[in-house]
Protein backbone atom coordinates (compact mmCIF):
# COMPACT_ATOMS: atom_id res chain seq x y z
CA UNK A 1 0.00 0.00 0.00
CA UNK A 2 1.60 2.99 -1.00
CA UNK A 3 0.57 6.96 -0.67
CA UNK A 4 0.38 9.13 -3.99
CA UNK A 5 -0.32 13.33 -3.59
CA UNK A 6 -0.73 14.69 -7.12
CA UNK A 7 1.64 18.16 -7.68
CA UNK A 8 -1.74 19.51 -8.26
CA UNK A 9 -3.55 18.70 -5.19
CA UNK A 10 -0.93 18.29 -2.54
CA UNK A 11 -4.25 18.10 0.18
CA UNK A 12 -5.95 15.08 -1.96
CA UNK A 13 -4.24 11.83 -1.16
CA UNK A 14 -5.34 8.33 -2.54
CA UNK A 15 -4.67 4.85 -1.20
CA UNK A 16 -3.90 2.81 -4.40
CA UNK A 17 -4.01 -0.50 -3.13
CA UNK A 18 -1.46 -3.56 -3.98
CA UNK A 19 -3.33 -5.78 -6.11
CA UNK A 20 -3.80 -9.38 -4.71
CA UNK A 21 -2.18 -11.91 -7.41
CA UNK A 22 -3.59 -15.13 -5.57
CA UNK A 23 -7.19 -15.79 -4.13
CA UNK A 24 -6.49 -14.50 -0.59
CA UNK A 25 -7.05 -10.69 0.62
CA UNK A 26 -4.88 -8.16 -0.26
CA UNK A 27 -2.13 -8.23 1.76
CA UNK A 28 -0.52 -6.15 4.66
CA UNK A 29 1.27 -2.65 3.43
CA UNK A 30 4.88 -3.35 1.30
CA UNK A 31 6.62 -2.53 -1.79
CA UNK A 32 5.05 -2.89 -5.54
CA UNK A 33 5.28 -6.00 -6.61
CA UNK A 34 8.64 -6.53 -9.61
CA UNK A 35 6.79 -5.61 -12.56
CA UNK A 36 8.37 -8.76 -14.24
CA UNK A 37 11.55 -10.79 -14.36
CA UNK A 38 14.46 -9.31 -13.95
CA UNK A 39 15.51 -7.25 -17.20
CA UNK A 40 12.68 -8.52 -19.11
CA UNK A 41 10.50 -6.36 -21.46
CA UNK A 42 7.15 -5.79 -19.58
CA UNK A 43 5.32 -6.27 -23.08
CA UNK A 44 7.32 -7.23 -26.18
CA UNK A 45 5.74 -7.38 -29.73
CA UNK A 46 7.98 -9.11 -32.70
CA UNK A 47 5.91 -8.74 -36.20
CA UNK A 48 3.03 -8.78 -34.76
CA UNK A 49 -0.13 -8.30 -37.14
CA UNK A 50 -3.81 -8.47 -36.39
CA UNK A 51 -7.72 -8.39 -37.64
CA UNK A 52 -10.71 -9.22 -37.10
CA UNK A 53 -11.93 -12.55 -38.40
CA UNK A 54 -11.50 -12.78 -42.16
CA UNK A 55 -11.00 -8.70 -42.06
CA UNK A 56 -8.66 -6.58 -43.58
CA UNK A 57 -5.11 -6.50 -41.04
CA UNK A 58 -5.80 -3.66 -38.83
CA UNK A 59 -2.16 -4.13 -38.05
CA UNK A 60 0.61 -5.42 -39.79
CA UNK A 61 3.89 -5.73 -38.74
CA UNK A 62 3.84 -3.92 -35.23
CA UNK A 63 6.97 -4.75 -33.14
CA UNK A 64 7.97 -2.43 -29.92
CA UNK A 65 8.96 -2.99 -26.65
CA UNK A 66 8.00 -1.46 -23.34
CA UNK A 67 10.73 -1.75 -21.09
CA UNK A 68 9.52 -1.81 -17.10
CA UNK A 69 8.92 1.57 -15.18
CA UNK A 70 8.37 3.26 -18.80
CA UNK A 71 5.71 5.55 -19.60
CA UNK A 72 4.54 5.94 -23.32
CA UNK A 73 1.72 7.58 -25.16
CA UNK A 74 0.08 5.88 -27.92
CA UNK A 75 -1.06 8.00 -31.17
CA UNK A 76 -1.86 8.45 -33.86
CA UNK A 77 -5.02 9.06 -36.65
CA UNK A 78 -8.04 7.65 -35.66
CA UNK A 79 -8.97 4.04 -36.98
CA UNK A 80 -4.41 3.46 -37.15
CA UNK A 81 -5.16 0.37 -34.80
CA UNK A 82 -4.64 2.08 -31.50
CA UNK A 83 -8.12 0.10 -29.80
CA UNK A 84 -7.00 -2.93 -31.41
CA UNK A 85 -3.23 -2.64 -30.49
CA UNK A 86 -4.68 -2.31 -26.51
CA UNK A 87 -6.76 -5.17 -27.12
CA UNK A 88 -3.76 -7.76 -27.84
CA UNK A 89 -2.27 -6.16 -24.87
CA UNK A 90 -4.96 -6.81 -22.23
CA UNK A 91 -5.73 -10.04 -23.73
CA UNK A 92 -8.22 -10.30 -25.04
CA UNK A 93 -7.63 -11.08 -28.71
CA UNK A 94 -4.44 -13.08 -29.83
CA UNK A 95 -2.70 -11.57 -33.07
CA UNK A 96 -3.19 -13.28 -36.63
CA UNK A 97 0.82 -13.53 -36.38
CA UNK A 98 3.89 -12.65 -34.83
CA UNK A 99 4.74 -12.86 -30.99
CA UNK A 100 3.45 -11.09 -28.00
CA UNK A 101 5.10 -11.67 -24.76
CA UNK A 102 3.87 -9.72 -21.71
CA UNK A 103 5.32 -9.84 -18.29
CA UNK A 104 8.03 -12.19 -20.42
CA UNK A 105 5.52 -14.60 -21.12
CA UNK A 106 4.59 -15.61 -24.60
CA UNK A 107 1.09 -14.91 -24.78
CA UNK A 108 -0.03 -17.50 -27.57
CA UNK A 109 1.51 -20.46 -25.46
CA UNK A 110 0.62 -19.92 -22.02
CA UNK A 111 -2.21 -21.77 -20.69
CA UNK A 112 -5.72 -20.35 -20.49
CA UNK A 113 -5.58 -20.88 -16.82
CA UNK A 114 -3.02 -18.77 -16.36
CA UNK A 115 -4.01 -15.73 -18.31
CA UNK A 116 -6.48 -14.54 -15.59
CA UNK A 117 -3.50 -13.89 -12.90
CA UNK A 118 -1.88 -11.71 -16.00
CA UNK A 119 -4.96 -10.16 -16.47
CA UNK A 120 -5.18 -8.86 -12.80
CA UNK A 121 -1.76 -7.47 -13.18
CA UNK A 122 -3.06 -4.99 -16.56
CA UNK A 123 -4.87 -2.28 -15.14
CA UNK A 124 -7.31 -0.84 -18.17
CA UNK A 125 -9.11 1.99 -19.01
CA UNK A 126 -11.44 1.06 -21.72
CA UNK A 127 -12.82 4.00 -24.19
CA UNK A 128 -16.40 2.73 -23.35
CA UNK A 129 -15.48 2.76 -19.85
CA UNK A 130 -17.45 -0.85 -19.31
CA UNK A 131 -18.85 0.01 -16.45
CA UNK A 132 -21.24 -3.08 -14.63
CA UNK A 133 -25.16 -1.00 -14.88
CA UNK A 134 -26.29 -2.77 -11.62
CA UNK A 135 -23.23 -2.01 -9.60
CA UNK A 136 -22.86 1.11 -7.70
CA UNK A 137 -19.18 3.02 -8.58
CA UNK A 138 -17.78 1.94 -5.57
CA UNK A 139 -18.92 -1.90 -6.38
CA UNK A 140 -17.72 -1.55 -9.86
CA UNK A 141 -14.27 -0.45 -8.20
CA UNK A 142 -13.98 -3.19 -6.00
CA UNK A 143 -14.46 -5.41 -8.05
CA UNK A 144 -11.18 -5.44 -9.69
CA UNK A 145 -9.95 -6.23 -6.47
CA UNK A 146 -12.91 -8.79 -5.34
CA UNK A 147 -11.72 -11.17 -8.70
CA UNK A 148 -8.66 -11.85 -6.95
CA UNK A 149 -9.43 -12.98 -4.04
CA UNK A 150 -10.44 -9.55 -1.53
CA UNK A 151 -13.48 -9.75 0.72
CA UNK A 152 -15.78 -6.59 -0.09
CA UNK A 153 -15.83 -5.13 3.76
CA UNK A 154 -12.18 -5.14 3.29
CA UNK A 155 -11.58 -3.00 0.43
CA UNK A 156 -14.75 -0.44 1.09
CA UNK A 157 -12.62 2.11 2.62
CA UNK A 158 -9.72 2.38 0.01
CA UNK A 159 -12.32 2.60 -3.03
CA UNK A 160 -14.13 5.13 -1.44
CA UNK A 161 -10.41 6.91 -0.47
CA UNK A 162 -9.95 6.45 -4.40
CA UNK A 163 -13.78 7.70 -5.66
CA UNK A 164 -12.94 10.43 -3.77
CA UNK A 165 -9.80 11.46 -5.06
CA UNK A 166 -11.44 11.19 -8.45
CA UNK A 167 -13.81 13.60 -7.47
CA UNK A 168 -16.80 11.32 -6.91
CA UNK A 169 -17.06 11.59 -3.02
CA UNK A 170 -20.85 12.51 -3.75
CA UNK A 171 -21.58 9.55 -6.23
CA UNK A 172 -20.14 6.96 -4.49
CA UNK A 173 -22.99 4.71 -4.53
CA UNK A 174 -24.35 6.33 -7.48
CA UNK A 175 -24.60 3.51 -10.71
CA UNK A 176 -23.27 4.30 -13.73
CA UNK A 177 -26.41 5.19 -15.96
CA UNK A 178 -26.81 7.93 -13.59
CA UNK A 179 -23.23 9.22 -13.94
CA UNK A 180 -21.95 11.77 -16.85
CA UNK A 181 -19.74 10.69 -19.64
CA UNK A 182 -16.59 11.82 -17.23
CA UNK A 183 -17.86 10.54 -14.01
CA UNK A 184 -18.14 7.03 -15.14
CA UNK A 185 -14.50 7.76 -17.24
CA UNK A 186 -13.55 8.35 -13.60
CA UNK A 187 -14.45 5.37 -12.10
CA UNK A 188 -13.40 3.36 -15.10
CA UNK A 189 -9.79 4.97 -14.36
CA UNK A 190 -10.43 4.20 -10.61
CA UNK A 191 -11.36 0.75 -10.73
CA UNK A 192 -8.14 0.43 -13.45
CA UNK A 193 -5.49 1.98 -10.96
CA UNK A 194 -7.42 0.82 -7.55
CA UNK A 195 -5.32 -2.95 -7.77
CA UNK A 196 -1.55 -0.90 -8.43
CA UNK A 197 -1.61 -2.92 -12.05
CA UNK A 198 2.22 -3.50 -13.39
CA UNK A 199 0.96 -2.20 -16.90
CA UNK A 200 -1.77 0.12 -16.83
CA UNK A 201 -3.24 0.91 -20.18
CA UNK A 202 -5.52 3.45 -20.74
CA UNK A 203 -7.73 4.26 -24.30
CA UNK A 204 -8.83 8.23 -24.60
CA UNK A 205 -8.56 8.06 -21.18
CA UNK A 206 -9.47 12.13 -20.84
CA UNK A 207 -11.89 12.11 -23.97
CA UNK A 208 -14.61 12.77 -21.60
CA UNK A 209 -13.13 15.06 -19.21
CA UNK A 210 -12.01 18.66 -19.03
CA UNK A 211 -8.60 20.04 -19.06
CA UNK A 212 -8.24 20.10 -15.59
CA UNK A 213 -9.11 16.77 -14.93
CA UNK A 214 -7.39 15.45 -17.60
CA UNK A 215 -4.59 16.73 -16.00
CA UNK A 216 -5.19 15.35 -12.66
CA UNK A 217 -5.88 12.09 -14.32
CA UNK A 218 -2.09 11.79 -16.00
CA UNK A 219 -0.66 13.25 -12.85
CA UNK A 220 -1.91 10.12 -11.28
CA UNK A 221 -0.93 8.14 -13.83
CA UNK A 222 2.75 9.62 -13.66
CA UNK A 223 2.47 9.00 -10.07
CA UNK A 224 1.83 5.15 -10.33
CA UNK A 225 4.27 4.83 -13.17
CA UNK A 226 7.11 6.14 -10.46
CA UNK A 227 5.99 3.86 -8.04
CA UNK A 228 7.12 0.88 -10.90
CA UNK A 229 4.28 0.71 -13.06
CA UNK A 230 4.65 0.83 -17.04
CA UNK A 231 1.79 2.76 -18.65
CA UNK A 232 0.23 3.11 -21.88
CA UNK A 233 -2.03 5.26 -22.35
CA UNK A 234 -3.50 5.93 -26.09
CA UNK A 235 -4.69 9.52 -26.94
CA UNK A 236 -5.81 12.06 -29.46
CA UNK A 237 -5.57 15.15 -26.97
CA UNK A 238 -1.71 16.91 -28.21
CA UNK A 239 -1.77 19.34 -25.72
CA UNK A 240 -2.23 16.53 -23.26
CA UNK A 241 0.85 14.86 -25.04
CA UNK A 242 2.99 17.86 -25.02
CA UNK A 243 2.48 18.62 -21.49
CA UNK A 244 4.11 15.35 -20.45
CA UNK A 245 7.82 14.55 -21.39
CA UNK A 246 7.28 10.78 -22.28
CA UNK A 247 8.02 9.08 -25.79
CA UNK A 248 5.41 8.48 -28.21
CA UNK A 249 4.68 5.13 -29.56
CA UNK A 250 3.11 5.94 -32.63
CA UNK A 251 0.75 4.15 -35.11
CA UNK A 252 0.34 4.76 -38.20
CA UNK A 253 -1.01 2.53 -41.46
CA UNK A 254 -0.98 -0.57 -39.16
CA UNK A 255 2.87 0.02 -37.95
CA UNK A 256 4.41 1.66 -34.75
CA UNK A 257 7.13 3.81 -34.96
CA UNK A 258 8.67 5.22 -31.62
CA UNK A 259 8.66 8.84 -31.30
CA UNK A 260 10.75 11.69 -28.56
CA UNK A 261 8.62 13.46 -26.41
CA UNK A 262 6.82 16.09 -28.01
CA UNK B 1 -23.19 -5.13 -3.02
CA UNK B 2 -24.09 -7.28 0.14
CA UNK B 3 -22.34 -9.99 -1.00
CA UNK B 4 -18.74 -10.64 -2.76
CA UNK B 5 -20.22 -12.13 -5.76
CA UNK B 6 -23.04 -10.65 -7.01
CA UNK B 7 -21.45 -9.05 -9.55
CA UNK B 8 -24.67 -10.67 -11.98
CA UNK B 9 -27.78 -9.87 -10.84
CA UNK B 10 -29.28 -13.32 -11.45
CA UNK B 11 -31.92 -13.20 -9.25
CA UNK B 12 -33.41 -11.08 -11.83
CA UNK B 13 -33.74 -13.24 -14.59
CA UNK B 14 -36.56 -13.86 -16.26
CA UNK B 15 -35.00 -16.88 -17.53
CA UNK B 16 -34.14 -18.55 -14.89
CA UNK B 17 -37.65 -18.15 -13.09
CA UNK B 18 -39.44 -21.45 -14.17
CA UNK B 19 -36.63 -23.48 -12.79
CA UNK B 20 -37.96 -23.79 -9.79
CA UNK B 21 -41.46 -24.86 -10.97
CA UNK B 22 -39.23 -27.61 -13.61
CA UNK B 23 -37.58 -29.21 -10.88
CA UNK B 24 -40.30 -29.28 -8.14
CA UNK B 25 -42.27 -31.21 -10.62
CA UNK B 26 -39.21 -33.65 -11.35
CA UNK B 27 -38.52 -34.30 -8.05
CA UNK B 28 -42.15 -34.87 -7.61
CA UNK B 29 -42.59 -37.53 -9.97
CA UNK B 30 -38.95 -39.61 -8.94
CA UNK B 31 -40.49 -39.45 -5.37
CA UNK B 32 -43.37 -41.04 -6.43
CA UNK B 33 -41.24 -43.34 -8.50
CA UNK B 34 -39.00 -44.00 -5.75
CA UNK B 35 -41.49 -44.72 -3.02
CA UNK B 36 -43.16 -47.21 -5.87
CA UNK B 37 -39.63 -49.27 -6.20
CA UNK B 38 -39.08 -49.08 -2.64
CA UNK B 39 -42.97 -50.40 -1.79
CA UNK B 40 -42.77 -52.98 -3.84
CA UNK B 41 -38.97 -54.08 -3.11
CA UNK B 42 -40.24 -53.92 0.51
CA UNK B 43 -43.39 -56.35 -0.58
CA UNK B 44 -40.61 -58.62 -2.28
CA UNK B 45 -38.78 -58.88 0.69
CA UNK B 46 -41.52 -60.43 2.47
CA UNK B 47 -43.06 -62.50 0.01
CA UNK B 48 -39.55 -64.01 -0.14
CA UNK B 49 -38.96 -63.72 3.50
CA UNK B 50 -42.06 -65.75 4.04
CA UNK B 51 -41.62 -68.24 2.07
CA UNK B 52 -38.85 -69.52 2.59
CA UNK B 53 -38.48 -72.56 4.01
CA UNK B 54 -42.23 -73.76 3.20
CA UNK B 55 -43.72 -76.44 1.09
CA UNK B 56 -47.46 -76.48 0.26
CA UNK B 57 -48.97 -79.46 -0.83
CA UNK B 58 -52.69 -80.03 -2.57
CA UNK B 59 -54.51 -82.84 -1.89
CA UNK B 60 -57.27 -83.08 -4.80
CA UNK B 61 -60.55 -84.06 -3.48
CA UNK B 62 -61.10 -87.81 -3.60
CA UNK B 63 -63.94 -88.48 -6.01
CA UNK B 64 -64.98 -91.41 -3.00
CA UNK B 65 -65.54 -88.48 -0.96
CA UNK B 66 -64.85 -86.22 1.90
CA UNK B 67 -63.69 -89.63 4.14
CA UNK B 68 -61.63 -90.68 1.27
CA UNK B 69 -60.05 -86.90 0.86
CA UNK B 70 -59.53 -86.85 4.87
CA UNK B 71 -57.84 -90.21 4.79
CA UNK B 72 -55.41 -89.27 1.22
CA UNK B 73 -54.68 -86.08 3.64
CA UNK B 74 -53.56 -88.41 6.56
CA UNK B 75 -51.69 -90.63 4.45
CA UNK B 76 -49.60 -87.65 3.16
CA UNK B 77 -49.40 -86.19 6.69
CA UNK B 78 -47.64 -89.10 7.81
CA UNK B 79 -45.25 -89.40 5.33
CA UNK B 80 -44.34 -85.85 5.09
CA UNK B 81 -43.74 -86.09 9.14
CA UNK B 82 -41.69 -89.36 8.61
CA UNK B 83 -39.38 -87.09 6.46
CA UNK B 84 -36.29 -85.82 8.72
CA UNK B 85 -35.96 -82.28 7.14
CA UNK B 86 -39.53 -81.73 7.81
CA UNK B 87 -39.84 -79.35 11.09
CA UNK B 88 -43.98 -79.53 10.88
CA UNK B 89 -46.65 -80.12 8.61
CA UNK B 90 -49.84 -78.90 9.50
CA UNK B 91 -52.97 -79.66 7.27
CA UNK B 92 -55.21 -76.55 6.57
CA UNK B 93 -58.77 -77.56 7.43
CA UNK B 94 -61.66 -76.96 4.88
CA UNK B 95 -62.55 -73.87 5.96
CA UNK B 96 -59.60 -72.48 5.74
CA UNK B 97 -59.06 -74.01 2.60
CA UNK B 98 -62.26 -72.11 0.97
CA UNK B 99 -61.17 -68.67 2.92
CA UNK B 100 -58.23 -68.75 0.64
CA UNK B 101 -60.86 -68.76 -2.62
CA UNK B 102 -62.85 -66.27 -1.18
CA UNK B 103 -61.35 -63.17 -2.84
CA UNK B 104 -61.50 -65.18 -6.19
CA UNK B 105 -64.85 -67.01 -6.04
CA UNK B 106 -66.25 -64.42 -3.55
CA UNK B 107 -69.22 -65.97 -1.58
CA UNK B 108 -69.42 -68.90 -4.07
CA UNK B 109 -66.10 -70.42 -1.90
CA UNK B 110 -67.85 -71.62 0.90
CA UNK B 111 -70.71 -73.52 -1.46
CA UNK B 112 -70.18 -77.78 -0.20
CA UNK B 113 -70.66 -78.46 -4.10
CA UNK B 114 -67.41 -76.55 -5.11
CA UNK B 115 -64.60 -78.83 -4.72
CA UNK B 116 -61.86 -77.61 -2.92
CA UNK B 117 -58.54 -78.99 -2.94
CA UNK B 118 -57.13 -79.35 0.77
CA UNK B 119 -53.90 -77.90 1.64
CA UNK B 120 -50.82 -78.97 3.53
CA UNK B 121 -48.93 -75.90 4.91
CA UNK B 122 -44.61 -77.77 5.33
CA UNK B 123 -42.33 -75.97 7.34
CA UNK B 124 -38.70 -77.36 6.73
CA UNK B 125 -36.04 -77.43 9.53
CA UNK B 126 -33.42 -74.62 9.48
CA UNK B 127 -30.75 -75.29 6.41
CA UNK B 128 -32.87 -78.24 5.22
CA UNK B 129 -32.58 -79.32 1.41
CA UNK B 130 -34.98 -80.96 0.05
CA UNK B 131 -35.28 -82.93 -3.13
CA UNK B 132 -38.71 -81.51 -4.05
CA UNK B 133 -38.91 -83.91 -7.06
CA UNK B 134 -38.27 -87.07 -4.98
CA UNK B 135 -40.27 -85.95 -2.71
CA UNK B 136 -43.28 -85.03 -4.82
CA UNK B 137 -43.06 -88.73 -6.57
CA UNK B 138 -43.15 -90.35 -2.87
CA UNK B 139 -46.17 -88.32 -2.35
CA UNK B 140 -47.89 -88.76 -5.64
CA UNK B 141 -47.27 -92.78 -4.95
CA UNK B 142 -49.09 -92.14 -1.73
CA UNK B 143 -52.00 -90.22 -2.76
CA UNK B 144 -52.34 -89.93 -6.57
CA UNK B 145 -52.85 -86.34 -7.54
CA UNK B 146 -51.04 -84.47 -4.75
CA UNK B 147 -48.68 -81.68 -5.46
CA UNK B 148 -45.82 -80.67 -3.96
CA UNK B 149 -45.42 -76.57 -4.62
CA UNK B 150 -42.15 -75.04 -3.72
CA UNK B 151 -43.72 -71.68 -4.48
CA UNK B 152 -40.63 -71.32 -6.73
CA UNK B 153 -42.74 -70.49 -9.97
CA UNK B 154 -45.20 -68.26 -8.40
CA UNK B 155 -42.34 -66.14 -6.67
CA UNK B 156 -40.00 -66.43 -10.07
CA UNK B 157 -43.07 -64.60 -11.91
CA UNK B 158 -43.98 -62.07 -9.04
CA UNK B 159 -40.17 -61.57 -8.84
CA UNK B 160 -39.56 -60.71 -12.36
CA UNK B 161 -42.62 -58.47 -12.18
CA UNK B 162 -40.87 -56.37 -9.12
CA UNK B 163 -37.96 -56.46 -10.95
CA UNK B 164 -39.29 -54.41 -13.77
CA UNK B 165 -41.10 -51.91 -12.07
CA UNK B 166 -37.98 -51.32 -9.71
CA UNK B 167 -35.99 -50.77 -13.16
CA UNK B 168 -39.21 -48.32 -14.74
CA UNK B 169 -38.51 -46.32 -11.19
CA UNK B 170 -35.01 -46.10 -11.96
CA UNK B 171 -35.33 -44.84 -15.71
CA UNK B 172 -38.20 -42.13 -14.41
CA UNK B 173 -35.33 -41.28 -11.75
CA UNK B 174 -32.77 -40.87 -14.64
CA UNK B 175 -35.36 -38.84 -16.67
CA UNK B 176 -36.19 -36.60 -14.05
CA UNK B 177 -32.56 -35.80 -13.12
CA UNK B 178 -31.67 -35.53 -16.63
CA UNK B 179 -34.79 -33.07 -17.55
CA UNK B 180 -33.86 -31.12 -14.87
CA UNK B 181 -30.52 -30.59 -15.50
CA UNK B 182 -31.52 -29.53 -19.25
CA UNK B 183 -34.04 -27.08 -17.45
CA UNK B 184 -30.77 -25.40 -15.35
CA UNK B 185 -28.51 -25.95 -18.55
CA UNK B 186 -30.84 -23.69 -20.98
CA UNK B 187 -31.12 -21.47 -17.91
CA UNK B 188 -27.49 -20.87 -17.41
CA UNK B 189 -27.13 -20.65 -21.34
CA UNK B 190 -29.76 -17.85 -20.94
CA UNK B 191 -28.42 -16.18 -18.43
CA UNK B 192 -24.73 -16.50 -20.19
CA UNK B 193 -26.51 -14.36 -22.87
CA UNK B 194 -27.83 -12.07 -20.49
CA UNK B 195 -25.12 -10.88 -18.89
CA UNK B 196 -22.67 -11.29 -21.54
CA UNK B 197 -21.19 -7.15 -21.58
CA UNK B 198 -20.80 -8.29 -17.38
CA UNK B 199 -19.27 -11.38 -18.13
CA UNK B 200 -17.16 -9.71 -20.40
CA UNK B 201 -15.38 -7.35 -18.02
CA UNK B 202 -15.28 -9.32 -15.38
CA UNK B 203 -13.27 -11.67 -17.75
CA UNK B 204 -11.24 -8.71 -18.49
CA UNK B 205 -10.31 -7.58 -15.05
CA UNK B 206 -8.64 -11.19 -14.28
CA UNK B 207 -11.90 -12.50 -13.07
CA UNK B 208 -10.96 -16.47 -13.17
CA UNK B 209 -14.03 -18.69 -15.00
CA UNK B 210 -14.57 -20.52 -11.72
CA UNK B 211 -15.69 -17.10 -10.13
CA UNK B 212 -18.49 -16.18 -12.82
CA UNK B 213 -19.18 -19.91 -12.49
CA UNK B 214 -19.93 -20.00 -8.69
CA UNK B 215 -22.54 -17.62 -9.29
CA UNK B 216 -24.62 -19.62 -11.92
CA UNK B 217 -24.24 -22.81 -9.43
CA UNK B 218 -24.82 -20.74 -6.60
CA UNK B 219 -28.05 -19.77 -8.12
CA UNK B 220 -28.87 -22.73 -9.90
CA UNK B 221 -28.31 -24.76 -6.37
CA UNK B 222 -30.97 -22.30 -4.53
CA UNK B 223 -33.59 -22.46 -7.10
CA UNK B 224 -33.39 -26.11 -7.39
CA UNK B 225 -33.16 -26.85 -3.68
CA UNK B 226 -36.44 -24.68 -3.37
CA UNK B 227 -38.38 -26.33 -6.13
CA UNK B 228 -37.30 -29.68 -4.85
CA UNK B 229 -38.24 -28.64 -1.06
CA UNK B 230 -41.79 -27.68 -3.03
CA UNK B 231 -41.71 -31.28 -5.07
CA UNK B 232 -40.83 -33.56 -2.11
CA UNK B 233 -43.40 -31.91 -0.11
CA UNK B 234 -45.93 -32.37 -2.62
CA UNK B 235 -44.94 -36.56 -3.23
CA UNK B 236 -45.34 -36.88 0.52
CA UNK B 237 -48.48 -35.76 1.07
CA UNK B 238 -49.21 -37.63 -1.94
CA UNK B 239 -47.57 -40.63 -0.53
CA UNK B 240 -49.87 -40.08 2.68
CA UNK B 241 -53.25 -39.30 0.80
CA UNK B 242 -52.66 -42.69 -1.17
CA UNK B 243 -51.51 -44.91 1.85
CA UNK B 244 -54.77 -43.36 3.58
CA UNK B 245 -57.24 -43.93 0.60
CA UNK B 246 -55.90 -47.65 -0.01
CA UNK B 247 -54.67 -49.22 3.28
CA UNK B 248 -57.67 -51.29 3.66
CA UNK B 249 -57.07 -52.81 -0.28
CA UNK B 250 -55.04 -55.69 -0.49
CA UNK B 251 -52.77 -55.58 -3.35
CA UNK B 252 -50.33 -58.58 -2.93
CA UNK B 253 -49.77 -57.18 0.64
CA UNK B 254 -48.53 -54.07 -0.47
CA UNK B 255 -50.39 -52.69 2.01
CA UNK B 256 -49.00 -54.23 4.78
CA UNK B 257 -45.55 -52.31 3.90
CA UNK B 258 -44.36 -49.61 6.32
CA UNK B 259 -41.85 -47.13 5.62
CA UNK B 260 -39.02 -47.07 7.70
CA UNK B 261 -36.31 -44.13 8.99
CA UNK B 262 -34.40 -45.35 5.35
CA UNK B 263 -37.32 -45.23 3.33
CA UNK B 264 -38.11 -41.52 4.50
CA UNK B 265 -34.29 -40.85 4.28
CA UNK B 266 -34.20 -41.82 0.62
CA UNK B 267 -36.87 -40.16 -0.55
CA UNK B 268 -35.73 -36.91 1.80
CA UNK B 269 -32.37 -37.20 -0.31
CA UNK B 270 -34.34 -36.46 -3.67
CA UNK B 271 -33.99 -32.41 -2.55
CA UNK B 272 -30.73 -31.82 -1.99
CA UNK B 273 -29.74 -34.51 -4.97
CA UNK B 274 -31.84 -32.42 -6.74
CA UNK B 275 -29.94 -29.19 -5.95
CA UNK B 276 -26.58 -30.82 -6.31
CA UNK B 277 -27.92 -31.76 -10.04
CA UNK B 278 -28.76 -28.61 -10.78
CA UNK B 279 -25.29 -26.66 -9.36
CA UNK B 280 -23.18 -29.50 -11.33
CA UNK B 281 -25.42 -28.98 -14.77
CA UNK B 282 -24.91 -25.14 -14.53
CA UNK B 283 -21.38 -25.29 -13.33
CA UNK B 284 -20.31 -27.25 -16.39
CA UNK B 285 -22.67 -25.23 -18.84
CA UNK B 286 -20.84 -21.81 -17.75
CA UNK B 287 -17.51 -23.26 -17.86
CA UNK B 288 -17.60 -25.31 -21.12
CA UNK B 289 -19.52 -22.05 -22.52
CA UNK B 290 -16.05 -19.87 -20.91
CA UNK B 291 -13.98 -21.99 -22.41
CA UNK B 292 -14.30 -21.06 -25.97
CA UNK B 293 -13.02 -17.34 -24.89
CA UNK B 294 -9.52 -16.26 -24.67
Amino acid sequence: MSVVATPECKSHMVTVMESPRTTEPPGPPGPPAPADQAGAAVVRFEHVGMRYGAGPEILRDVSFTLPPRSFHFLTGPSGAGKSSLLKLLYLDHLPSHGRIEVFGRDIASTPRGELPAIRRRIGVVFQDFRLIDHLSALENVALALIVAGARFEQVREHVAEMLRWVGLAEQIHAKPATLSGGEQQRVAIARAVIGKPNLLLADEPTGSVDDAVAMRILYLFEELNKMGTTVLVATHNDKLVSSFAHPRLDLQAGETSLLPPA
Amino acid sequence: MAKETADLPLRHDAASRFVPFVIAAMVYLAALALAGAMLVASAVGGWTQGLRGTLTVHILPNPAGAAATAKDLAKALTLLRANPQVAAARALDEKASRALLKPWLGAGATAPEIPVPRLIDIRLRRGAKVDVTALAARLREAVPGAELDDHRRWLGRLLGLAGSLETIALLVLMLAAAAAALAVVFAARAGLAVHKRAIEILHLIGARDTYIAVQFQRRAFMQALMGGVIGLGAAVASLLAMGKLFGGVELFGLNQVRFGPLHWTALAALAPGAALIAMAAARFTVLRSLARRL
